[in-house]
Formats: structure tokens, sequence, C-alpha cells
């Protein structure tokens, strides 16, 4: 527990309605616990309304538990005093690239946060450009946000992001409306910006190949942490999956079909490589 | 129509001496000029505000035709100012149509209605041909910060404009990407009467009216995420800095506001 960088405790949440009956509230999070380590790479998976996103707002500080409690640095996000201090540790990445650039120069929206923050202009201009560095958009700094690929728009959110130096980023799908290609480019600058630099990733997606990567794999339904563990553990568990409505990966149902018809896989396969490599040591076994 | 054609402003791209100017000085002399464009009574005076005005576009390096662009939109509204002055105006007719005349006065009027709603668009298309939108905005809320204790939303003014550049051009997209839409189902945009256009237009705006208030959610709550908590104690990574062009400018501006008061103040322009 202390060793957590972000403790989610018994937190449950419930979106103000119209109508207050008030024993039909619906939950949106209910009795949900996460912890995660400082440099940990953590995927939440879940279906449409699953409460992934109310779990990632209660990270910063954008949404406040109903019950229990959030620490991030040790920080409860119930504290007005130290709200700032929460969002400068904790940054968020949303879906949609267009609805998060501030600015009409990317350099300029990168500036925002530490803006905000009152830096003096020398440290903004030096954050602003290890920022772009950090997801390879340097070169693009004077462009207007408009002109670029969804991928190229997304790392300049990212890079919004980064220009705070926060100790964790949580990403809440931002690949869902990329290209495979785009897909591609923010993934690889995640998990190298969670390799080199040690930042801790919450990163939400629906995507199996991409939570396949993580060092941890969440996966919510009804505003309830269903399982958790690492990927290997977690995606052979395919009938649980499905009970979630999430797709298996497709090198896990292929193995487990395979199996069914008397294929002696071993378990825990994940990757279509690992399935290739599987039956090649079948092959010249036999 | 391709909506893509639509840029915001006119930014003129260049480095001229007035491109290089701050735009805080742009912004006060378009200022100055608006009024001194007004004093004049007598033809010295005009002559020297309209030498003025054409020095700067000179010194601008921007094509003319780009500045006569600017004046397009105002023609209908300067040729009734012009017609009403020239008929309105009582004094010694000239001619006469039917019960109406034109008087010596009214065409003196016209001529000088004329004159001034030329050099105040010109003056004021200078401002923005000159000056990116991102600068403008800089500089004004550098301009009204000062006045922010009198209530003036200084820092909102601005980022309500720095919100707008950075929206209009993907609202405009998503406007095409509708329209286009629409069109393959069979919509028309281009004929009919205005009323049946105008109808058209309602399938187009209303997605993107709620797209747009989606939009504005979302970036709100991204705005707070990076730490945005209004303008107080808020900095900015690029200084506006004034060089010296820009003291030069402000020397000529004194110069200038002198003469036209002094021609004005004398009887003698
Ligand atoms: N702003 C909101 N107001 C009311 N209910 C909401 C709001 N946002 C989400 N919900 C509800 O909360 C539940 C969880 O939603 P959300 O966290 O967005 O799920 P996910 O991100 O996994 O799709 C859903 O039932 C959704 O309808
Ligand atoms: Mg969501």
């Amino acid at each position: 527990m202390d060793e957590s960088y972000i403790a989610v405790n018994q937190v449950s949440f419930a979106y103000p309605t119209a109508d207050t009956t008030a024993e039909q509230i619906r939950l949106a999070l209910n009795h949900v616990n996460l912890a995660v380590r400082p440099g940990e790479f953590v995927a939440v998976l879940g279906m449409n309304g699953s409460g992934k996103s109310t779990l990632a707002r209660h990270l910063n500080a954008l949404l406040l538990p109903r019950d229990g409690t959030v620490l991030v640095d040790g920080m409860d996000t119930r504290e007005e005093k130290q709200l700032w201090a929460i969002r400068d540790r904790v940054g968020m990445v949303f879906q949609n690239p267009d609805n998060q650039i501030v600015a009409a120069v990317v350099e300029e929206d990168v500036a925002f946060g530490p803006e905000n923050q009152g830096r003096p202009p020398e440290e903004i201009r030096q954050r602003v450009a290890e920022a772009l560095a950090a997801v390879g958009m340097s070169h693009m700094r004077e462009r207007a946000p408009h002109l670029l690929s969804g991928g190229q728009k997304q790392r300049v959110a990212i890079a919004g992001a980064l220009a705070l130096r926060p100790a964790c980023l949580v990403l809440d799908e931002p690949t869902a409306m990329l290209d495979p290609s785009g897909r591609g480019e923010v993934a690889d600058v995640v998990h190298r910006l969670n390799r080199e630099l040690g930042m801790a990733v919450v990163w939400i997606t629906h995507f199996m190949e991409e939570a396949a990567l993580a060092d941890r794999v969440i996966v919510m339904a009804d505003g309830q942490v269903q399982l958790e563990g690492p990927p290997r553990t977690v995606f052979n568990q395919a009938d649980q999956l499905r009970a979630f409505r999430l797709d298996v990966p497709p090198a896990v149902s292929a193995a487990e079909r395979l199996r069914a018809e008397g294929v002696p896989l071993p378990e825990g396969i994940l990757t279509l490589q690992e399935l290739v490599e599987a039956l090649c040591q079948l092959r010249s076994a036999t | 129509m391709n909506l893509q054609a639509v840029t915001i402003g006119q930014y003129f791209p260049g480095d001229s001496y007035l491109h290089r100017l701050d735009p805080r000085t742009k912004l006060i002399a378009v200022l100055l000029l608006s009024v001194a464009i007004f004093l004049p009574r007598y033809f010295p005076g005009y002559l020297l505000v309209a030498l003025f005005t054409m020095i700067a576009v000179a010194l601008s390096r921007v094509p003319v035709k780009f500045i006569l662009r600017g004046l397009k939109p105002i023609m209908i509204f300067m040729a009734i100012t012009v017609l009403f002055n020239a008929f309105l105006t009582p004094g010694e007719p000239l001619f006469q149509i039917g019960r109406w005349a034109i008087t010596r006065e009214g065409l003196v009027l016209s001529a000088v209605a004329a004159v001034r709603l030329v050099l105040l668009v010109v003056s004021a298309s200078l401002l923005t041909l000159t000056t990116s939108p991102i600068l403008l905005t800089d500089g004004l809320e550098r301009l009204l910060r000062p006045l922010a204790p009198l209530g003036v939303p200084a820092h909102e003014l601005a980022l309500m404009m720095t919100i707008a550049l950075r929206f209009i051009p993907t609202l405009v997209e998503e406007a095409d990407r509708i329209m286009r839409a629409q069109e393959a189902r069979g919509a028309d945009f281009r004929s009919g009467s205005l009323i049946n256009r105008a109808k058209g237009l309602i399938p187009v705006m209303v997605p993107l009216f709620v797209a747009a208030f989606r939009r504005a959610d979302e970036l709100a709550t991204a705005m707070e995420a990076r730490g945005y908590r209004g303008g107080t104690g808020r900095t900015k990574m690029k200084q506006l800095a004034f060089s010296g062009a820009d003291y030069r400018a402000w020397a000529i501006l004194v110069l200038f506001t002198v003469a036209v008061v002094g021609l004005r103040v004398t009887g003698r322009g």
C-alpha cells in the first residue's frame, strides 16, 4: 500500500441525476480499489459505460469520490488546497485529440500547462522543448494543430501533459479515434516514456493488443474491478472476459479452439507469435 | 463553396517594417489614426491623414489588391452613405432628379464620408494584414491588462480569441464534412430560393452545434486537467518586447498627431 503512487481505496461515485429517488442511484463506481506503483504500466479494460472514464477522472481530482479516498503521492484529492499539486503530478490525455488542444500553434498549446502554473518564460520554453522532444514533435512546434494527423495531435496532447512534468500519465482511450498507424505512434511514445523516464502510466483502452503490453491489466464492469493481474493471467480467463463482453485476444481464442479440438497446446498463450511458436514446437516434437 | 478557403482574419505573412512592429504599437497606432481621420476640417488635414495612411500601406509591402479586397464588404454601406449625404444635405442644388436634388454641400459631405470610411477600413486592414492573429491576441491582452481592475476581462477575452482561432478551422472542416455527407444524400445547398437554401442548412447547423457544445465541455475538462485556474498568477511563454522599430514608430506617431491636431486647432486643416 505505502509503495503505491496513486491509491484508490473503496471509492464509490454516482453522477448527479435529475430525479433523486434516493435508492435508485446507479453507481458509476462501486467500491473500487486500485493501486498504481511508481513507474508501473497499468491497462484498464472494460466495455462502454463500465466506469473507466469515471475512474480516470478520480485520479487527478476532476471528480471527487462520494465514498472512499483517492490518494496521489500521499495527498487526498478531496483536500482543496492540494488540488493543483495533484494535477501537476497526474497528467491526463483524453480520447478526442481535437477537443484537448487549446492553442492555434503546437508549442503554445504545450506551454498552456506551465503557463497556468505561472512559471517564468525561460523555464516554460525549456519545458516545452523537452516535452515536444519526448514525443518526437519538435520539428512541428510552429504548426497549426488542425493540420496534424490524429496520431500527431494526440502526441501534442501528451506533450501538453508532460510539460507539467507529471509522475503519472492517465490516458483515457487515447487511441480510440485514431487509425492503426496513429494508434501505433501513440502507444510507442507512451511505452518509451514509461521505459525511459520511469513514468507511471494508466492506459485505458478497449484494444486487447494494447493492454497485452502492460505490466498489469484491470478489467472493469458495472463500476467494479472484476479482474486484475498480469496480462497473461487475465487474458487466459477467456470465459470471464466474454462474460464482461470483452473480446478475447485472437491468439487466445484460437489456442482455446485448438485445445478443444484436441491439440495439446500449453496454457498462457497470449500473442500470435507465441501461438506460432507453440505450434512449431508441437510439430517438431511429433 | 469550398469552406476550406475561408481563412480567419486576413494575415498576409511577411517581414516588412510594419510586420516587425510590436502588436501593441500597431493597435495604438490604429486607434490614434482612427481618431485622426475624423479631426480634419479642410483639405490640408485630409491630405496629411491620407498621405500617412498611404505611406503605411507602402511600408507594409502588402500588395494593394489585398488591401482593396478589404474594401469590398463595405461597398454597399459606402454607396448608401454617399447617396444619403448627396441627396439629403440641404444647400445649393446642382442636379435635379424628380423632386430630389444633389447639392454642392451634399457632394462635399459625400466625398468626406467616403474618404473617411476608406481610410478607416484601410488602416484597420493594415493591422490585421501585418499582424498574426496570435500576436494580435497577445497585444490586445497586454494592452487591456491594466484595465482589469476596472472589470475589463482582458485574460478571458484573449483566451476566447485563442480558442476561437484554434477551433474555427476545426468547425469549418466539420461543417464541410457534414455538408458533403448531406449532399451525397441529395441535399442541395447551391440552388433554389434563399429561404430553401437556408432551410437546407438546418440539418448542417444542428449537428454542428451539438458537436460544438460537446467540444466545449471536453475542452473545459482538458484545460482543468492541465491546471487552468483563470488568469491570475498565469505567465506567458512568449513575451512581447518593444524594439528600435517601435520607438521610431512612436516618434512618428507623436509628430503625426501633433500635426493633425495643430492644423485643426489653427483652423488650417
Ligand atoms: N456526465 C455524466 N452524467 C451522468 N452519467 C454519466 C456521465 N458520464 C458517465 N455517466 C454514466 O456513468 C457510467 C460510467 O461511465 P464512464 O465512466 O464514462 O464509462 P466508460 O468510460 O467505461 O465508457 C455510465 O453508466 C454512464 O452512463
Ligand atoms: Mg470512457
